[in-house]
């Protein structure tokens, strides 16, 4: 079986800088994968390589065995085409720490817009989506509101409806809880987990270790821009292997 | 006999009607030719490649630099001697279309370099491509943002339309002075006019009021 997700010796650069340093997973079908570590450490970076946010110079990224961004011919290595990427973009969908909501558009016009443009979909097929999908999070109610009339945790429950609802083989979630206020990070993380539980498969780089540890099958550990360590969250929580790691989670709120 | 003011404007209603007709045309066609070439020069200034961007941060810079009238009087008096011979109505509203271009150029770019980052981001992780991205989440948003500020510009542009009388176009201004110049009526007359400018750029000025009005966005 092909695994969903391949990162194979992946390289990024900012400038001189190295951020990645060569890091290799791969992930299956229904899998949650959660990815922790201190900050620069390179895990946002990763997960904004996989649908092509940042470039990478080195290494390839494959979801269900398609190469994205970057084809190799004659030994040479090559972007593929903006409309190429576009299209291997709505492989996957994205929920972002700042939502990004567009503010111009209601809650369900947010939802709509990649089903009628990119899914070419009717606006009444792509409406009876949305608000479907705006149900599931809760927030059928305020599906005419706009982004400005609503509270942090709401737009990120749009957010993540917005990204679902384009049907994609991954979601990808950064760091969606940092925004937010305290009370309010518990509706989003709740909504993450239905979907977990409905077997999404997902990779989701978070700051909240109880979380990450209840809803993973698998956690990875991102230091210095390589992979760490990684395991089951019951052995990468509760006993980790490497010094790093037992130091992160000392300092991180994990108790 | 006594002739007072209002006789006079009864008197000369034709050729006033007739300027101000022409000072509205001037603006008309500057403001949208403008507009038109000026949201270019800012799509080339916030996303142009290099030399493209260079070349046309040179030419808003240099336009703007210039004053109106010399951008009036170069456009009447320098194109006919390289071979393009304009009238002076044609030669204006070139000359106060390219001065509106850059000025829009400018709000353009601000408007869209104001927009978040993650805006594109998110656009581009539901899979729009540019064009899509651009015409659904940045442009609506950039409108909107520089709707203010372009609404001050058009208003800039029925002013400078004043400055084509100086080549012979028949404006409100000109026909003013013809007016004046029979009826010794300066005060009057000049007063008059003023007040139809006023009216002209209050008018605008409602306008764009009533469009920021019908596309805000409810917070």
């Amino acid at each position: 079986m092909t695994s969903l997700l391949e990162i194979r010796d992946l390289h990024k650069r900012y400038g001189t800088v190295e951020v990645l340093k060569g890091v290799d997973c791969s992930m299956r079908q229904g899998e949650v994968i959660s990815i922790i570590g201190s900050s620069g450490s390179g895990k946002t970076t990763m997960l904004r390589c996989i649908n092509m946010l940042e470039e990478f110079q080195g290494g390839t990224i494959a979801i269900d065995g398609q190469e994205i961004g970057y084809e190799t011919a004659d030994g040479v290595r090559r972007r593929k085409p903006e409309r190429e990427i576009a299209r291997q973009r709505a492989l996957t969908g994205m929920a972002f720490q700042q939502f990004n909501l567009f503010p111009h558009m209601t809650a369900a016009a947010n939802v709509m817009l990649g089903l009628v443009k990119v899914k070419k979909m009717s606006r009444d097929e792509a409406r009876a989506l949305a608000e479907k999908w705006l149900d599931r999070v809760g927030l059928l109610s305020r599906k005419d509101h706009y982004p400005g009339q609503l509270s942090g945790g709401q737009q990120q429950r749009v957010a993540i409806a917005r990204a679902i609802a384009m049907n994609p083989k991954l979601m990808l979630f950064d760091e969606v809880t940092s925004a937010l206020d305290p009370e309010l990070v518990n509706e989003v993380l709740q909504v993450i987990k239905a979907l977990a539980e409905d077997g999404m498969s997902m990779l989701i780089v978070t700051h909240e270790m109880r979380f990450a540890y209840e809803v993973s099958s698998r956690v990875i550990f991102m230091n210095q821009g390589r992979i760490g360590e990684e395991g089951n969250p019951r052995e990468m929580f509760l006993k980790p292997k490497t010094e790093r790691l037992a130091e992160f989670l000392k300092t991180s709120a994990f108790n | 006999m006594d002739f007072g003011f209002i006789d006079q404007l009864w008197v000369a209603r034709v050729p006033l009607l007739k300027g101000l007709g022409v000072s509205v045309s001037i603006s008309l066609l500057s403001i949208v030719v403008g507009t038109v070439l000026g949201v270019f020069v800012g799509l080339a200034l916030t996303y142009g490649y290099r030399p493209v961007k260079w070349l046309v941060r040179g030419y808003t810079d240099f336009i703007r630099g210039t004053p109106v009238l010399v951008l009036v009087l170069a456009s009447y008096y320098v194109l006919s001697t390289v071979g393009i011979d304009l009238g002076p109505f044609q030669a204006g509203v070139l000359a106060l279309a390219v001065f509106c271009s850059s000025h829009v150029g400018e709000l353009v770019r601000g408007a869209l370099q104001s927009i978040p980052k993650g805006q594109t981001e998110a656009a581009k992780a539901i899979g729009l491509t540019f064009p899509q991205t651009f015409a659904y989440v940045l442009g609506p948003q950039a409108l909107r943002q520089a709707l203010p500020a372009w609404v001050n510009t058009a208003a800039e542009m029925v002013k400078a339309s004043t400055l084509l009388s100086i080549i012979g176009v028949g404006e409100l201004l000109l026909r003013t002075q013809e007016v004046i110049s029979r009826t010794f009526m300066s005060l009057e007359f000049y007063f008059f006019a003023g007040f139809l400018y006023f009216v002209i750029n209050y008018g605008i000025e409602r306008f764009g009021r009533y469009v920021e009005r019908k596309t805000a966005v409810p917070s």
